[in-house]
């Protein structure tokens, strides 16, 4: 952005923040996604960057835009709802996958199987 | 007026959805959101989706405030199991099945939102038929206090919300 020299410093200052933040934050995740043993660990290193991370770059984009345009500028607040609401679906599917094939092949990473139902 | 908006809720949703991305409040765009808004309610409607009905709105911006609460809480306490991985050995992660009382699929919905958004917990399963739910917890120190943790802090309160 060639406008951002025009941001005043009282906004320059938490946009630079919270975009390091929120940086630092997808960069554990990744970091996580590498380093962690399981699968299962592995499935929670992402959420760092859907939840926090996406929440303190979307919040620093809006500051920004609304500054420089002077204007509120609030279509980010979309972009958080539809984080939260899809990547439960997302995970889960992933998660259910792991889960349905560590049953089959009696791998130790899958919980206890729970005995059948009972008749009565 | 309930003949077209059988969701009202959702039919507010999707024009306020609109709006926003269009970022404009001219009668056009005021139009669009309506066609939207009755598209998407007459596209439930023929999916037979369960409508909600909540109660007791009063507690929503107690527990929104919670969650964000434990947001922060829970990406620093990941966020410091990557990044020190000389604890790894003392860790251990693992699955509880966590049995609700909760019913209303919106409040499941929620539920699982809720339990996704904060890192070191991921929703794995429900299983309808005794109503129990697998959790996997990154950080898994005792399995009856995340049992306790799910029921009292989110369950009830959304319980209350949602049936």
């Amino acid at each position: 952005m060639s406008q951002a020299a025009d941001l005043p410093l009282w906004a320059a200052l938490p946009v630079a923040m919270l975009l390091v933040v929120g940086a630092g934050l997808a960069l554990a995740g990744s970091i996580g996604l590498v380093t962690l043993k399981s699968f299962y660990d592995r499935m929670h290193a992402p959420t760092l960057g859907t939840t926090l991370g996406i929440g303190s770059i979307l919040i620093a984009s809006m500051l920004y835009f609304s500054v420089l345009q002077t204007r509120f500028v609030l279509h980010e607040i979309l972009i958080g709802a539809f984080m939260v609401v899809t990547t439960p679906v997302t995970l889960m599917l992933l998660a259910r996958a792991a889960l349905y094939r560590d049953e089959r092949e009696g791998n130790p990473d899958a919980p206890p199987r729970r005995p059948p139902p009972t008749k009565d | 007026m309930k003949r077209w908006f059988p969701y009202p809720l959702i039919g507010l949703g999707l024009a306020l959805l609109w709006l926003l991305l269009t970022e404009s409040v001219s009668t056009a765009a005021f139009l669009l959101a309506t066609a939207l808004a009755l598209a998407g309610c007459g596209t439930l409607l023929r999916l037979r989706f369960p409508k909600a009905r909540l109660r007791r709105l009063g507690s929503v911006p107690g527990l929104l405030r919670d969650v964000v609460v434990e947001v922060f809480r829970s990406n620093n306490a990941v966020a410091r199991i990557i990044l020190r991985p000389s604890r790894e050995d003392a860790r251990r992660s693992g699955f509880v099945r966590v049995p609700l009382d909760m019913r209303s699929p919106h409040g499941l919905a929620a539920l699982a939102c809720i339990l996704t958004a904060t890192p070191g917990t991921v929703w794995v399963d429900y299983d309808s038929t005794d109503g129990t739910m697998l959790l996997h917890v990154l950080d898994l120190i005792d399995e009856d206090a995340w049992v306790r943790i799910v029921k009292d802090r989110w369950e009830r309160r959304l319980m209350e919300i949602f049936e």
